[in-house]
């Protein structure tokens, strides 16, 4: 298990290097998505007002309050990624990100387009967002502030992390893995308890 | 004790402040069951990546407790357990509006994330409350002059992990363990594990997924008054641990951190159980309100 620093924007050569179980600090501008923003971009084809291209995307909706006129961070952490999964495809493809960033892993699938297109998925700890938080360097700009607090965040972060390489850009994934031998696990313990 | 006991004058304005304040820190303070739960699995745990990931929730538990801050960015489902005692004398519509607005005065003055929004146009009032939101469960108990007040705020990625059904009497009780697992391993890593699991059993079917509920608030590894229902817990409990999933579904010794279940007798034909999930903060808070607005905060 190997440890990265990267700055955003992410090139191809960078999230290649990366395989599941390693550990990477992220520096720079990371976009906050999920679901409202992304209904948005692909249920009601609305183009994101900013570039993808490189870019690492966080399963977010912070808490924020405004200060100067300027939105300032309360609690900002991870929501599940599962939730989002069918717009991986898009992502990847139309719009050239190269990470996804959230909590409970995603599926066989989105791991394939991943080894397709170069992309990869970084897993953030759930609930512990304290700590989440105290890596923002400032939120930059909001966009779709009417789908408050689901909008587009442009936040940057110094040092977000570590997180943990759930899906690497060749097959691998992780929490699908963990899933499946506990499922066989289960399997066998209801086996023993005499409920199969 | 014994007689009836009318509200103090000022007893609707504590109930607010203390709803708001109660929605505010059980965003911060983690229950000391849970924190110490927390710390024993972290002790346990043999994998490398599980070990980081509860250096990661030891970190958030301390930063809310030591620096005042929120420990997840979910400000859930607003919801109340309130029990009034039987010798206090109020006004029940008066104490759901005070309820209420703590729970919207939480909202607008820490500032809070409102996560409620319309089911079908999914507006969002910024207020965390809505149609029938915050849901407030009211219950009574005799010889008792405070009303107790248990908050939670429901996380959704742990409540989208919510699983009913009614099975059959030829079912049984295995029937029963057979769902709970299935569903509980199949939730795997998002719930945000290390869970809680609370399951119920019995009633009908909205009763015995408000049990389930229900058992999600009861400390954590506490054990059922009855030794039948005690080691039904202790083998589901044994039984998830054996999986693997660990913190974040990212695999690790610990995936439950307690399975607790309540339950109801239920109809001749039916055998219906329930399954909600806490993730691994298992956020609540209590308060009990004196007749004279006298408050004691605890868990």
């Amino acid at each position: 298990m190997a440890e990265f620093r990267f700055k955003t924007p992410l090139a191809e050569s960078d999230v290649r290097q990366l395989h599941v179980g390693d550990s990477v600090l992220l520096d720079g501008v990371i976009f906050g998505v999920r679901d409202g923003n992304l209904i948005r971009v692909f249920d009601k084809n609305v183009a994101p007002p900013c570039d993808w291209k490189g870019a690492a995307l966080l399963h977010t909706a912070p808490n924020v309050k405004k200060v100067n006129g300027k939105y300032v961070p309360v609690c900002v952490g991870t929501t599940t990624s599962m939730r989002m999964d069918r717009f991986t495809e898009g992502l990847l493809r139309d719009y050239g990100v190269r990470a996804i960033l959230g909590k409970g892993g995603m599926s066989q699938r989105t791991a394939e387009l991943m080894k397709q297109y170069g992309a990869v998925y970084l897993s953030v700890t759930g609930g512990a967002a304290a700590m989440e938080t105290l890596q923002i360097e400032e939120i930059e700009k909001v966009y779709w502030e009417d789908l408050m607090p689901e909008c587009i965040w442009q936040i940057r972060f110094k040092g977000l992390g570590p997180l943990t390489v759930g899906i690497d850009a060749h097959g691998g994934n992780l929490q699908m893995d963990v899933q499946a031998q506990a499922n066989a696990k289960a399997a066998e313990i209801m086996k023993k308890m005499g409920l199969a | 004790m014994g007689g009836l006991m009318e509200v103090a004058q000022n007893f609707y304005e504590v109930v607010e402040t203390t709803c708001r304040d109660l929605y505010i820190q059980s965003l911060k303070e983690i229950p000391p069951d849970v924190v110490d739960a927390i710390k024993r699995a972290a002790a346990r745990e043999t994998k490398e990546v599980a070990k980081r990931i509860f250096s990661h929730y030891l970190r958030s538990i301390e930063l809310g407790q030591k620096d005042n801050m929120m420990v997840c960015q979910d400000t859930g489902i607003p919801i109340y357990w309130v029990e009034i005692g039987g010798n206090v004398r109020f006004d029940g519509a008066k104490l759901t509006t005070a309820i209420i607005k703590g729970t919207e005065r939480a909202t607008r003055e820490h500032p809070l994330r409102s996560s409620i929004v319309a089911p079908i146009s999914r507006e969002n009032r910024q207020t965390s409350t809505g149609e029938r939101i915050p849901i407030i469960h009211y219950d009574f108990v005799p010889d008792s002059d405070e009303i107790d007040i248990l908050f939670m705020p429901k996380g959704s990625g742990s409540e989208n992990m919510s699983f009913m059904r009614m099975l059959v009497p030829a079912d049984g009780i295995n029937g029963v363990k057979k769902f709970v697992l299935e569903n509980v391993v199949g939730a795997g890593a998002k719930p945000c594990p290390p869970m809680v699991v609370g399951i119920g059993i019995g009633g009908s079917s909205d009763l015995c997924m408000t049990l389930a509920k229900k058992a999600t608030t009861r400390p954590v590894g506490s054990k059922n008054p009855d030794p039948k229902i005690a080691a039904i817990e202790q083998e589901l409990f044994e039984a998830i641990n054996s999986t693997g999933i660990g913190p974040q579904g990212l695999g690790g010794d610990t995936t439950a951190l307690g399975v607790h279940i309540e339950s109801a007798w239920t109809h001749i034909t039916c055998n219906p159980v329930a399954v909600n999930i806490q993730c691994w903060r298992a956020e609540r808070r209590r308060a009990k309100i004196s007749t004279s607005g006298q408050v004691t905060i605890g868990f």
